[in-house]
């Protein structure tokens, strides 16, 4: 998505293997990675740690910094407060670390979501960073997904921004004035104004329906992207093969 | 009623056409209500020969918008007949008729709604059949006669108003429409981007139906104006000696901007 004037929040543009790789085989290789990940028993501390060389192995296949992934996988904060507690409210057979007495189910059940949560996380956004918004659209419109689903994705694409936009300058014009949201009595006007906001939308909705009725559409998106080769999928699915090994290890081995 | 041309008229101005080329557009005593039991048409009869350019004038509520949304059936149910290039608007003949009739809407953030310029332009062709190279010559073509064929990777959130209408233009011009439906098309735009845009539509020769409040526009683009009100055509004639008659005008809403007079 962008934001403000062209800068992408999540999408780095790049021309490496990863970035050209057809989308609808990212979309497979991601979400076939992290069901191996999350089928991981949480005891194979080891696993994990391969995982995440193989991330830092795409990411430096793809050529962005390391850096980028770290900071938007902030947004994992809530899960990692919670995984954080945990070793401290749960029951069973307690240990000591650091003179703190820990519960010991509760500690691996937190170090389950941290771990499976983070890697999940670092996955997504690897797949976001290298793949551009309408890419994905066109992905999912490759794998089939309903048409319903992939349309509105391409207008939230597009009317996110236009609709972010009216509601700055509804609120620079309640500002403009003498509004100030700051006071909790005058939450009236801001509430009015989402309220007035959702009508225009709707109302926008009616009309750029009207639009695209008369450009001719029925019902499904114009058809995007072309097919990926067997030799592409096998390509891109190497990633997926590494994780799968080191799974069947680590449920295997004794 | 003044400024009316007469077939004699017409016919030295190369307008009714010798052969058996059909009307561009031709609606025949249009009648329309709205479910709620308004009347917006009380028998419209407009005919525009090919490479025509029309502007249809008239004040607010006079029924221009629900004309303009008969001719290429997204409203339908009343009395009478529009055919476009020859063939009757019908529920069967609906997906060509829309073809045929490009529609471009008053706001182009309601007619540009996918995330680049090309894509956008790529939509109508693509939904009326076209693909692969075919498709993407018709997308070239069209961002070129709008003079926007270097942003057709731009996201159209990232475009200024003139650059957004003409591109909005353009979306229909990828369809190669019989006749060009144009809404309000110098609304909202700075002085430079209504020239340009204005120069844009001179060059395309295209039959041309052009609904405006903007009169110095319609004297600019249209030879011929078509004054309705009340729902129905008050007056059909050239441009200029339908904009001079002042009474008619100041009895229909209508006055030219400050500053202007035509004699």
């Amino acid at each position: 998505m962008s934001g403000g004037h062209g800068v992408h929040l999540l999408y780095r543009p790049g021309t490496s293997p990863v970035h050209r790789l057809p989308p609808q085989v990212k979309i497979v290789a991601a979400l076939l990675g992290v069901i191996c990940v999350v089928a991981t028993p949480r005891t194979e501390f080891w696993a994990f740690g391969l995982y995440l060389v193989l991330l830092a192995g795409i990411w430096a296949v793809a050529a962005v910094p390391v850096g980028h992934f770290v900071r938007r996988a902030v947004i994992e904060v809530p899960f990692v407060v919670i995984a954080l507690v945990m070793p401290f409210l749960g029951a069973g057979p307690r240990f000591t670390f650091l003179g703190l007495s820990l519960s010991e189910p509760g500690a691996l059940a937190g170090w389950n979501i941290l771990a499976k949560g983070t890697i999940g996380v670092l996955a997504s956004l690897t797949l976001a960073a290298t793949t551009a918004p309408r890419e994905l659209i066109v992905g999912l419109q490759r794998l089939r997904t309903p048409a319903v689903l992939t349309t509105i994705a391409t207008l939230m694409l597009r009317y996110l921004e236009v609709i972010a936009a009216e509601a700055r300058r509804m609120r620079t014009a309640r500002i403009s004035r003498g509004h100030n949201p700051r006071f909790l009595w005058q939450a009236g006007a801001t509430a009015r104004g989402i309220g007035s906001l959702f009508v225009r939308s709707y109302e926008r909705g009616e009309r750029v329906h009207l639009a695209m009725v008369s450009r001719g559409w029925t019902g499904r998106m114009p058809d995007g992207g072309a097919a990926a080769e067997p030799s592409t999928w096998l390509a891109g699915l190497v990633p997926v093969l590494c994780t799968a090994s080191v799974l069947a290890v680590a449920l295997w081995l004794p | 009623m003044s400024g009316v041309w007469t077939e004699e008229q017409r016919r030295r101005a190369g307008r009714t056409p010798s052969s058996a080329r059909p009307s561009a557009l031709h609606v025949e005593r249009l009648a329309f209500a709205y479910p709620d039991g308004h009347q917006a048409l009380f028998g419209i009869d407009l005919r525009v020969e090919p490479g025509e350019r029309v502007a249809l004038l008239g004040p607010n509520g006079a029924g221009k918008t629900t004309l303009v949304l008969h001719l290429n059936g997204v409203l339908s149910g009343g009395s009478g007949r529009v055919s476009v290039a020859g063939l009757p608007v019908s529920k069967s003949t609906l997906h060509e008729v829309r073809r045929r009739v490009g529609i471009v809407f008053q706001d182009p953030d309601d007619q540009l709604f996918m995330p680049t310029v090309g894509a956008d332009v790529a939509f109508g062709p693509a939904n009326f059949g076209l693909s692969g190279a075919e498709l993407d010559a018709r997308v070239r073509s069209a961002l070129d006669a709008v003079g926007m064929a270097a942003h057709i990777d731009r996201s159209p959130m990232h475009l200024s108003g003139g650059q957004r209408r003409r591109v909005a233009l353009a979306t229909v011009l990828a369809c190669d429409p019989e006749i060009l439906v144009l809404d309000e098309p110098s609304a909202n735009l700075e002085p430079v981007a209504r020239r340009e845009l204005a120069e844009v539509l001179l060059d395309l020769d295209r039959t041309m139906l052009m609904v405006t409040h903007d009169l110095p526009y319609a004297l600019q683009l249209c030879p011929r104006s078509v004054l309705i009100d009340d729902g129905v055509i008050v007056a059909d004639g050239p441009t200029r000696e339908l904009l001079a008659d002042a009474d008619l005008l100041a009895a229909h809403r209508l006055e030219l901007p400050y500053g202007f007079r035509l004699d």
